[in-house]
């Protein structure tokens, strides 16, 4: 329909710089420089090499997604920015950009949260969310269960990691195996040709007394390296295959088991997975399994959309624009701790509208 | 012609108009720790001061810095960005020669800004508008004796006194003067560099040292 809004999204919280184009809820262009690589000899995200790295990539990788996706800037409805939660240097980088695109261009700025778009831009794959929607976001830097009866407004935390994330966890193992970073991939090829049930490590927060939908990986990070060890200590071959297979079973079964039971307790039938661990081909499974026999519907995007990315950005802005959520101020501020409620960043009343009557008024006296 | 030119290099956050015969609004604003609030709406007051819309001007001047990152950006950034969606110019001016500028000095001096972790970003001028020496980064102590003697402008200056013991003014850069030197600049016929950060340092990482071993000793 070529009255749905159309929305540029920039998204800059961690590594990736990532610029989308939508049109309501379909997928226009979805462009991403990523800097992984100049953080790969560090074994984790620098912080101030991603924000260099984002100040080079925002003009071209913007200029890219306009070609993808054949629209003008001009015909856009909207900017729209992560302004948290994220890295703060990072985030910083692209509301700066975002602010200077919207206000160059005469177009509303939508400040958004990084978690809600990893929810909505499901929209882009298999259509409008159903209200509410259960969701499962897994990466390098969160693990959370989130229920949301409207994207826009209303998102609420059921619960989320006490410790490491999931991604964490795997990063931290493929470095005690030696296998590099990020860990996610390898770990997940390699399990591929072990069994997940060679060794029974640990299942965090799954007692009966703890915490029905809050995460813990640290303990079970902890039990594999010191399995890891003790073989090497014996002068034994640690069988990499296995070792990846059972953490990855342990950390799924998890994710899986709490996912399931969270929509079973509150009654919804569809569960949504997003985040870049949402890739991992054994939750996927799993996930798949578990919500079948529930009879919950699972809905996962493809890979690419569940890493960060613009269009994840731009999904959640057209929804504010549909939804006629108010736009953010000029002053908006990258928030590094924005909570996860706040789906955006709305402006005072009306200002935002009467910084454009102004300009315009003295153009046109 | 009608320049826009912004820094945000340093604790101001500064924005002027140029329409090349001299600036006709300015804005200038110290936070040092609110760079990326404050400069769109300062954009949006020196045009509405000016009477004018973003679309009439004809080129951005950016200050690359040196200065603390996580500013600088914020400048650079929405000078690109500006750069891109009107399709105008962008020309980057060292913010030290924006200082060099406004101090207004006959005889050789320097000027210094706070490069925090008890550093300055300092270079040597000639005089207002001729740089001796590429903008550098050092403890005050260790460039003693190539200041000795010579009046000093910025920050830097001020913070640093047994260096710098004639310190003179601005202390910090302002848009006005950085647009004034890009006109200038431009109408000796002069190409203005790309906007590109001078970080000057490397990015802190500390590459991570092999995993801590977890097993009790
Ligand atoms: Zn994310």
């Amino acid at each position: 329909m070529a009255d749905e809004p159309l929305v540029l999204g920039i998204e800059t919280s961690c590594d990736e710089t990532g610029v989308g184009i939508v049109r309501g809820t379909t997928l226009l262009a979805d462009a991403v420089a990523s800097s992984v690589d100049e953080h790969a000899r560090f074994g984790g995200v620098v912080p101030e090499v991603a924000s260099r790295a984002h100040l080079e990539a925002m003009v071209p990788t913007i200029e890219r997604a306009l070609k993808d996706a054949g629209v003008s800037a001009r015909d856009l409805d909207g900017i729209a920015v992560t302004a948290g939660p994220g890295l703060a240097g990072a985030l910083l980088v692209g509301v700066s950009a975002a602010k200077a695109y919207a206000y160059a261009l005469g177009k509303p700025l939508y400040g958004v949260n990084h978690l809600a778009s990893h929810i909505c831009v499901d929209q882009l794959e298999h259509g409008p969310l159903p209200e509410p929607t259960m969701a499962l976001l897994v990466s390098g830097g969160h693990s959370s269960l989130l229920l949301s009866a409207d994207i826009t407004s209303d998102v609420r935390p059921l619960g989320a990691t006490i410790d490491d994330a999931a991604g964490e966890a795997f990063d931290k193992i493929a470095r005690v195996l030696n296998l590099g970073f990020p860990g996610g991939p390898v770990i997940d090829r390699y399990a591929r040709e072990g069994d997940p049930e060679a060794i029974a490590f640990p299942r965090g927060l799954t007692g009966p007394r703890d915490p029905a939908y809050d995460f813990s990986f640290s303990g079970l990070k902890t039990a594999v390296a010191r399995w890891i060890e003790a073989k090497r200590a014996a002068g034994e071959e640690v069988p990499v295959r296995d070792v990846s297979a059972s953490f990855q079973e342990a950390v799924v079964d998890v994710l899986t088991r709490k996912a399931v039971r969270a929509c079973k307790d509150e009654g919804v039938d569809h569960l949504m997975i997003g985040g870049g661990v949402a890739a991992n081909s054994r939750l996927r499974a799993l996930a798949e399994e578990r919500c079948e026999a529930a009879g919950i519907r699972l809905r996962v995007p493809r890979p690419k959309l569940c890493t960060d990315n613009g269009a994840m950005v731009a999904a959640l802005g057209a929804e504010m624009v549909a939804r006629n959520r108010a736009a953010s101020d000029w002053d908006l501020s990258a928030d590094s701790s924005l909570p996860v409620t706040d789906p955006h960043v709305p402006g005072a009343a009306h200002s935002h509208d009467h910084v454009h009557e102004t300009a315009r008024e003295n153009l046109y006296p | 012609m009608l320049l826009l030119a912004l820094d945000t290099a340093t604790p101001a956050v500064t924005v002027a108009l140029h329409d090349g015969d001299d600036v006709i609004a300015s804005s200038s604003q110290v936070d040092a720790r609110r760079h990326g609030e404050l400069l769109l709406p300062a954009v949006d007051r020196v045009l509405a001061e000016a009477g004018l819309r973003l679309d009439a001007v004809t080129g951005i001047v950016a200050g690359t810095g040196p200065g603390p990152y996580t500013g600088l950006r914020v400048g650079l950034m929405t000078a690109d960005t500006f750069g891109l969606a009107l399709g105008v110019p962008v020309h980057g001016v060292c913010t030290l020669d924006g200082l060099a500028y406004a101090a207004d000095l006959d005889g050789p001096f320097v000027v210094a800004t706070d490069a925090r972790r008890k550093e300055v970003y300092w270079a040597r001028y000639a005089d207002s508008r001729t740089r001796l020496t590429d903008p550098a980064v050092d403890r005050p102590a260790d460039i003693a004796g190539q200041v000795a003697g010579l009046p000093a402008a910025g920050a830097g200056a001020l913070l640093y006194p047994d260096v710098f013991p004639q310190a003179h003014e601005p202390e910090h850069v302002s848009a006005a003067a950085l647009a004034r030197l890009a006109v200038e600049r431009l109408k000796a016929g002069e190409e203005l560099p790309a906007p590109r950060p001078l970080y000057l340092r490397r990015p802190d990482a500390q590459v991570p040292k092999n995993y801590k071993v977890v097993t009790p000793k």
